[in-house]
């Protein structure tokens, strides 16, 4: 299977056939394997730099009227917050949603040019493309760069021919069909949540409040999260944003400041 | 390895790329196939040359399967062919693993058709002596499709089509006398188109049939013979009705 290299190849056209002995696959260029005296060793410190980034709380599920999909907006660098008010949530076309995670820049490029992928497929096809065929090709361009540092958490959930879809796709190449993924340093909180209130049929009223209830719970424990709860629904006719809650003022919603009485009180005490 | 530079296929002085005007002439030579659209099946017949005593036919099959619902006939150089229909079938497995889906006949003969095309515009290399008949089911739609290619890479979809020795003839006879068919009455019009230009018989004839349910069929030698002679008695009949009404002036 041919690697996908349309990003390495200079404008110019191949003279001649492709070596024709070998039956359709040509030798693919590749990046220039750095000098050192311990390759895997620097693999390792490529991967670690990067690992601590998917500081974030992703989710996306499958139910009887769609899939839904939500995220928060916190860019982390360690221990600071360098952004409320980033978009996961990435507009591939007006029927598929991705969610990012990982490296920001590597996510919202390959997410694009997914995009643009899709699109030339419906040009070439007349028809559009399948969830899984997108989120397919996706996977196989990571594929590619395996080992190479890019840093990609995302699913990939979009209305089809088939019904709703919904697919994790990493970089290390995995790609992953299911009906409930959260991916992210606050997942654990929020599949918490997602896996206790989740039915299939719900409303999209109903499956909204508990994606946004999910989000909103990991923002509560993972101090990498925060931000605004987006939700957004993916149904027949294409996805929607339904809503953009600050997660600060979710809290004061689901838990509401009550007045207490009082247990003690201060008293002025007379000079003495 | 060291690359060609220099083109064999280039322009004549009045627009003509002669080598692919060649490499059309070659198909000429070669072998009769036509191919027939019906509602619900798409049949393929090829002119198969009297086999020698010794040879054993079957390896010597001229319709092939590109993948479970595609197939493949042509006419001209052989073993351009088998280098032609090898990436196909490779094109049609890594389409299912790149989208996890079967490829469209549309999307294959883009394919054969583009590649075609390359070896037009390529340093040392000559045209394919090749044009094929691509037939086959959609994988979405369920409906039949026929496609022609050529030596130049050009390709567009049928009814009916013949290519190779005398085709011209076979295209007229399909074009009097097509109407849309199904089942077995489709297998008789390629069969029809195919008796005008080649010897009758089994031996002389292969035929196959797609279908959406079955996928490919290669008819054998005494179904070809049976439906041989199913034609040549309705011409008979046919003839007979001509003469009859005559009859009576003469007396």
């Amino acid at each position: 299977m041919k690697l996908d290299t349309s990003g390495l190849e200079s404008a110019a056209p191949v003279w001649g056939a492709p070596s024709e002995l070998v039956d359709g696959f040509s030798a693919a260029p590749s990046f220039e394997v750095p000098n050192t005296t311990d390759f895997d060793g620097f693999q390792k410190e490529a991967i670690q730099m990067v690992k601590p980034a998917k500081g974030t709380t992703t989710l996306a599920f499958i139910f009887k009227e769609g899939v839904m999909v939500a995220a928060d907006s916190r860019a982390s660098m360690g221990g600071y917050i360098s952004s409320q008010s980033v978009k996961k949530i990435i507009e591939i076309n007006p029927y598929m949603l991705g969610t990012m995670a990982g490296g920001a820049a590597d996510c919202q490029f390959w997410h694009r040019n997914l995009g643009i992928k899709c699109r030339l497929h419906e040009l070439a096809n007349k028809r559009r493309i399948s969830v899984t065929g997108a989120s397919k090709l996706l996977a196989n361009i990571l594929y590619s760069y395996r080992g190479m540092g890019l840093s990609v958490g995302t699913m990939i959930a979009g209305w089809d021919e088939t019904g709703p879809g919904l697919y994790y796709v990493d970089s290390e190449g995995g790609r992953l069909k299911g009906m409930r993924f959260s991916v992210g340093s606050g997942s654990p909180y929020a599949y918490g949540v997602l896996d206790n209130g989740y039915r299939y049929d719900m409303s999209v009223e109903e499956a909204a409040e508990l994606a946004r209830r999910a989000i909103y719970h990991a923002t509560f424990r993972d101090g990498a999260s925060g931000g605004v709860a987006s939700v957004y629904y993916v149904g027949p006719n294409g996805w929607k944003k339904l809503s953009g809650d600050d997660v600060g003022e979710l809290h004061y919603k689901y838990y509401p400041v009550m007045p207490s009485t009082v247990e003690q009180e201060m008293v002025e005490v007379a000079g003495a | 390895m060291a690359r060609y530079d220099r083109a064999i296929t280039v322009f004549s002085p009045d627009g003509h790329l002669f080598q692919v005007e060649y490499a059309l002439e070659a198909v000429r030579k070669g072998n009769a196939a036509v191919g027939v659209r019906g509602t619900d099946n798409v049949v393929l017949g090829v002119e198969k040359k009297s086999a020698a005593k010794l040879q054993d036919s079957r390896s010597a099959r001229k319709i092939v399967s590109l993948d479970n619902h595609v197939a493949l006939a042509c006419a001209g150089l052989k073993a351009d062919a088998r280098v032609l229909i090898n990436r196909a079938r490779i094109e049609c497995q890594s389409h299912r693993l790149t989208v996890e889906d079967p490829v469209t006949v549309e999307y294959i003969t883009r394919y054969i058709a583009g590649l075609q095309q390359k070896y037009t515009q390529s340093g040392g290399v000559r045209p394919f002596g090749l044009s094929t008949l691509i037939v086959g089911f959609d994988p979405y739609s369920g409906v039949p499709s026929l496609y022609q290619t050529d030596p130049s890479g050009t390709f567009s979809a049928w009814k009916a089509n013949a290519t190779g020795r005398n085709s011209n003839s076979m295209r007229e006879f399909l074009e009097k006398n097509y109407k849309e068919t199904s089942g077995q009455e489709t297998v008789k019009l390629a069969i029809c188109a195919l008796l005008e230009v080649v010897e009758s018989g089994g031996k002389t004839i292969e035929v196959a049939v797609m279908t959406k349910e079955h996928g490919l069929r290669q008819l054998e030698e005494a179904e070809i013979d049976a439906i041989v002679a199913e034609i040549e008695a309705e011409k008979v009949a046919a003839e007979a009705a001509k003469k009859a009404p005559a009859a009576p002036k003469e007396t």
